[in-house]
């Protein structure tokens, strides 16, 4: 009954569009008027025509309603916006996807679009756009049962409800190279493929920083370390908390017990460059670490409080300024100019505007105000300022408590809050000013009780390191594709190591002869010197006889001494993955209990040289957990904290190797010294459950070595695999020894380094 | 005496004290104890002594050491002549004859082997043997060995022996407090009290930055050159760029940090 009513009330005008619609559907029934509405008010005639047109097409191909509904709503915008021939690429798109068995896909693709246009901005971009679509979705569709293009592509739906996320963070290059890349490593894989395009996978996430516009901080840590250092003698953990995705509220800088969180990415702002934002952030942050008290906040009012917070704010930043002068150039570049004159806006709550001003009217010599409460404020700030040069958090607290009396206004309580120009973002959210006396229902001191919860589970553990892999098939680099954790060895008995020294007490013996040629302080002669240190006889009476004999003497008639330095930095990387406790061939011990051996006397040889030595062990259980075991650094001695964790050397799982090697290589990489050599000692070839493709992992550990050798890191692998011959040799060229008699491998050890290092 | 005259220090010295070591030093002199006078860089350990030296009329020899260096070169050795060999004295002999300050500058830069020459010249035996030539030289009564120490920047091969060590009183020079390097900075190159303390800030901030990829700051001695080269007419951040930073590090993260502290603080 109702809809005859409706229909009766339209005008000639709409009457005629839902004839040209020619849908019997009473959900569009209900929303068309308002459709159209807009539609008329966005689009020219025209336009409104092919828009209806277009409509009739989508709701007679026979998927349902829904794309009908969702197109008549979204389609006005997004023509709007880049013109209307979108119109009918966007049919035309719908019509592929009906007839294809993606035609689910049609649903999220029109959902998406206006949000992914708002960020396209041209008819171009969006007709590329859809492109990259249409090529994903051959791909993938087509992928995974050979001929019939029976299913649909897995990831196509995820991928379009990530797409404004996506594109927001990513110019269109950027998006087709990260779905390019999902498409190229997980066509096989339905399920990963999904975790990759619904950015669930952490490589997603990877990929996507790699794509990003601006100035990331990962890339930057080191710098953002230094300044925080250099200039403020402070440091912390820089963290990054991603700003892509909140878009309702854009999370703020802030710092706590687990260290200064900033964004991940900074684009260039107003002529600040994204590193210079970064400093700005931190500036402002150690400003407040150096600077600012806590306060107790249970009888403040939520406008009391931002008061105090924003008079904090510019007294840490006046301090910092006195300290670095150039920082109000750039403060001043990022603080919003806000505007007076909007003061006068009814029914708006006006309390940032008037903190705003305030703010700007400090940091800002040249701003006028009007408001003379606002003036009367500034005024005071500077003349509590210049007292003693710092003040105190306490005394900013007592200037903004009278401010907020003096500029209280009705309209503070209206719902409606005024935001324009009033966020200065390079500001943290100021969570350490606050003390909470009152424990309780308060949510946000329970939510600080369950933050530390979580810390203490994470200081346990290390975060991983990620590192990238190298994939032949496609000679690429997978970005951040393994996972390493590291952790310290856990220790065992030292007697074992203390048994195995005594055991080997005459191999000892014998090494050390080796040892005592190669040790340093050795002195080589030097002859024929003009300057020495000793008169080199023989020399000098025979340059004497020539002398006395009238002919030209030799004047190099002294000789000195030169040591034969050495230094070195060794680094030995052990595989401890699962085979080795396989015995050795015709030997009772294990491959293990053999290489624990060897370790360490080599380790006692090392030692005694006084070369900088470091060890450490890995295995993988896939690429999202490579563990790596730190048994000896390069500042500890081979002591029995060392021994003992040699002791309680164990082998499981795989032999993830490239991995292992860049992470050494970090901490080699780290060390002073003319000559730095890392030996993997292993009994395999490099290998994982998680990949198929045996020379994968061979090529990646070639690959490492290069990776190395250009650090000036000298690889050089003791293999103990008889088979080893296939493989060592793609992998580490000519620096390599195969051991076939495991049962030599402690005598051997130390013998093969000295020889590496005469 | 020539040779005397030679190594006296004719004009006074600026030396900015920074604490009670000008006392300490005079007592130290006084008892002819040895010192060993510690610190990093262009701290101002060579300028304390040539200071000290001045102020007691003492002349002062100083000897750069490096790894190079043998006994000989501090001793003595034989030069050919057309007579046959003749013994030249080196420097630390001719301290000992003359009773000149010995400085040894960078001892540790020596040789272990070089280094136990002086021992016998720093204990109650106060003799030098000079075994090539077979004489064995009794230190004149004002002769005094002075060596310095950077402990920061050698490796633990390069520390001094214990043996060595415990042969000398110490002083542990450091950077100057800000207020002192300022003033030093100023009364050596005749620049503003202003630009003086910009730069001293500078150098504040690279030395926040040792051991995390810089060996050393920035020293007192490359603040006064920064300081000279403005004095000079260098536009300043020019001057500091040149002066405090490219002569410290090749580190790409390190220089546009010190870069940035220079454009920050000279706004
Ligand atoms: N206390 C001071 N008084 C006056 N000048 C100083 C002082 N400290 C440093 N300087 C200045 O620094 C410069 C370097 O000082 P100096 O040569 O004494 O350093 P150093 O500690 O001996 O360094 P190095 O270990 O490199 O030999 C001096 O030339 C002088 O300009
Ligand atoms: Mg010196």
């Amino acid at each position: 009954m109702s809809e005859v009513i409706e229909i009766a009330e339209r005008s000639a005008e709409y009457l005629a569009y839902w004839e040209t619609l020619n849908c019997r559907f009473p959900e569009a029934d209900a929303v068309f008027d308002e459709c159209i509405r807009e539609a008329k008010a966005l689009l020219s005639p025209e336009g409104v025509d092919t828009y209806i047109e277009n409509a009739r097409f989508i709701g007679k191909m026979g998927r349902g309603v829904e794309p009908l509904l969702i197109y008549l709503e979204e389609a006005p915008t997004v023509a709007s916006i880049v013109g209307e021939p979108i119109l009918d690429d966007i049919k035309d798109f719908c019509l592929f996807l009906s007839t294809n068995t993606n035609f689910k896909a049609m649903i999220p693709f029109l959902q998406s679009l206006a949000a992914v246009t708002r960020s396209l901005h041209s008819y171009e971009q969006l007709h590329h756009y859809i492109d990259i679509l249409k090529n994903m979705l051959d791909k993938t569709t087509a992928s995974v049962h050979g001929h019939h293009k029976t299913f649909p592509s897995p990831g196509l739906p995820l991928l379009l409800e990530q797409a404004p996320r996506l594109l927001r963070a990513l110019s269109l290059e950027g998006f087709k190279n990260w779905v390019d890349y999902g498409v190229k490593y997980y066509n096989n894989h339905p399920e990963r493929q999904k975790d990759y395009f619904c950015l669930q996978s952490p490589d997603a996430v990877a990929v996507m920083q790699r794509e990003r516009h601006g100035t990331l901080m990962i890339d930057h840590e080191r710098q953002l370390d230094l300044y925080l250092r250099g200039l403020w003698q402070d440091h912390d953990y820089l963290v990054p908390y991603s700003s892509a995705f909140d878009e309702l509220r854009k999370p703020m800088p802030y710092y706590d017990k687990l260290g200064i969180r900033l964004p991940d990415v900074y684009d260039d702002k107003d002529g600040v460059s994204g590193i210079d934002r970064y400093r700005a952030t931190l500036a402002h942050m150690a400003a407040h670490r150096r600077w600012s008290n806590q306060m107790i906040v249970d009888n403040w009012s939520p406008f009391q409080r931002v008061a105090v917070e924003t008079f904090e704010d510019s007294r840490v930043e006046y301090l910092a300024i006195k300290e670095f002068p150039g920082l109000r150039k750039l403060f001043l570049s990022l603080h919003p100019i806000p505007n007076e004159d909007d003061l006068e806006i009814e029914g708006e709550s006006m309390v940032r505007l008037r903190l705003a001003l305030l703010s700007r009217a400090i940091l800002d010599p040249d701003f006028e105000v009007k408001h003379d409460d606002i003036r009367e404020s500034v005024k005071r700030f500077f003349i509590e300022m210049e007292k003693d040069g710092v003040s105190s958090s306490d005394n900013m607290a007592s200037l903004a408590l009278s401010f907020t009396a003096r500029t209280r206004r009705q309209t503070d309580l209206s719902p409606k809050i005024y935001f324009e120009n009033t966020e200065v973002d390079y500001r943290d959210d100021n969570r350490h000013l606050w003390i909470y006396i009152e424990q309780g229902d308060d949510e946000e001191t329970q939510f600080e009780h369950l933050e530390e919860q979580r810390q203490d589970d994470e200081v346990n553990a290390l975060p991983p390191r990620h590192y990238h892999e190298w994939d032949y098939n496609s000679q690429h680099y997978r970005p951040d594709w393994v996972s390493v954790y590291e952790a310290i060895h856990p220790a065992g008995n030292v007697n074992v190591i203390d048994n195995i020294l005594d055991k080997h007490s005459a191999l000892a013996k014998r090494l050390k002869a080796i040892l005592d040629a190669l040790k340093p302080q050795q002195k080589v002669r030097i002859r024929y010197q003009e300057e020495g240190s000793e008169l080199d006889l023989d020399v000098a009476i025979r340059s004497l006889i020539d002398l006395k004999s009238g002919s030209q003497p030799d004047m190099r008639i002294n000789m000195s001494h030169k040591n034969d330095g050495r230094d070195i930095a060794v680094m030995l990387v052990l595989d401890l993955s699962q085979s080795l406790n396989e015995k050795a061939k015709g030997s009772s011990q294990t491959i293990l209990e053999l290489s624990q051996e060897a370790v360490t006397l080599l380790a006692w040889t090392i030692e005694q040289l006084g070369d900088k030595f470091a060890i450490g062990g890995f295995n993988s259980n896939t690429r999202h957990d490579v563990r790596y075991s730190h048994i000896k650094g390069f500042s500890e001695h081979f002591d029995n904290e060392v021994k003992s964790r040699l002791a309680a050397m164990e082998a499981k799982y795989s032999t993830r190797m490239g991995a292992a090697m860049r992470h050494a290589a970090h901490y080699l990489e780290a060390q002073k010294a003319d000559k730095k050599l890392m030996l993997v000692l292993t009994d395999g070839e490099p290998a994982d459950i998680d990949v198929e493709d045996d020379q994968l992992l061979i090529h990646d550990t070639h690959q490492a070595v290069k990776e190395l050798a250009a650090q000036g890191i000298y690889s050089y692998c003791i293999n103990l695999d008889p088979k080893a011959d296939e493989y060592v040799q793609d992998i580490f060229g000519k620096q390599y020894t195969v051991i076939d008699n495991v049962d030599k491998l402690p005598e051997k050890l130390p013998k093969i380094f000295m020889a590496l290092t005469k | 005496m020539s040779n005397e005259a030679q190594y006296t220090i004719k004009e006074e010295p600026f030396y900015q004290a920074q604490g009670d070591e000008i006392e300490l030093y005079e007592a130290a002199y006084a008892a002819r104890l040895p010192v060993m006078v510690k610190g990093p860089t262009g701290c101002g350990k060579s300028r304390f002594i040539e200071y000290m030296a001045w102020k007691l009329g003492k002349p002062l020899i100083t000897v750069a050491c490096n790894e190079d260096m043998t006994a000989s070169d501090l001793v003595g050795r034989y030069l050919l002549d057309a007579n046959g060999t003749r013994w030249l004295d080196g420097p630390l002999t001719v301290a000992a004859r003359i009773g000149a300050i010995c400085y040894l500058d960078e001892i540790v830069e020596a040789r272990q082997d070089t280094t136990v020459v002086i021992h016998p010249l720093t204990d109650h035996r106060r003799t030098l043997p000079l075994d090539k030539k077979g004489e064995l030289l009794d230190a004149h009564e004002d002769f005094q060995l002075v060596i310095s120490y950077n402990p920061g920047y050698q490796s633990l091969m390069k520390d001094l022996k214990q043996s060595t060590k415990q042969r000398f009183t110490g002083f542990e020079f450091d950077y100057p407090s800000e207020a002192v390097e300022t003033a030093i900075v100023e009364k050596e190159t005749g620049i503003d009290h202003e630009l003086a303390s910009k730069l001293v800030k500078i150098g504040a901030a690279a030395r926040n930055l040792k051991g995390h990829g810089l060996d050393e700051g920035i020293s007192t001695r490359l603040l006064t050159y920064a300081a000279t080269l403005i004095k000079g007419g260098i536009e300043p951040k020019a001057a500091c760029r040149m002066a405090l930073v490219r002569p410290i590090t090749d580190d790409a993260d390190i220089r546009v940090t010190l870069d940035h502290a220079i454009e920050t603080i000279f706004a």
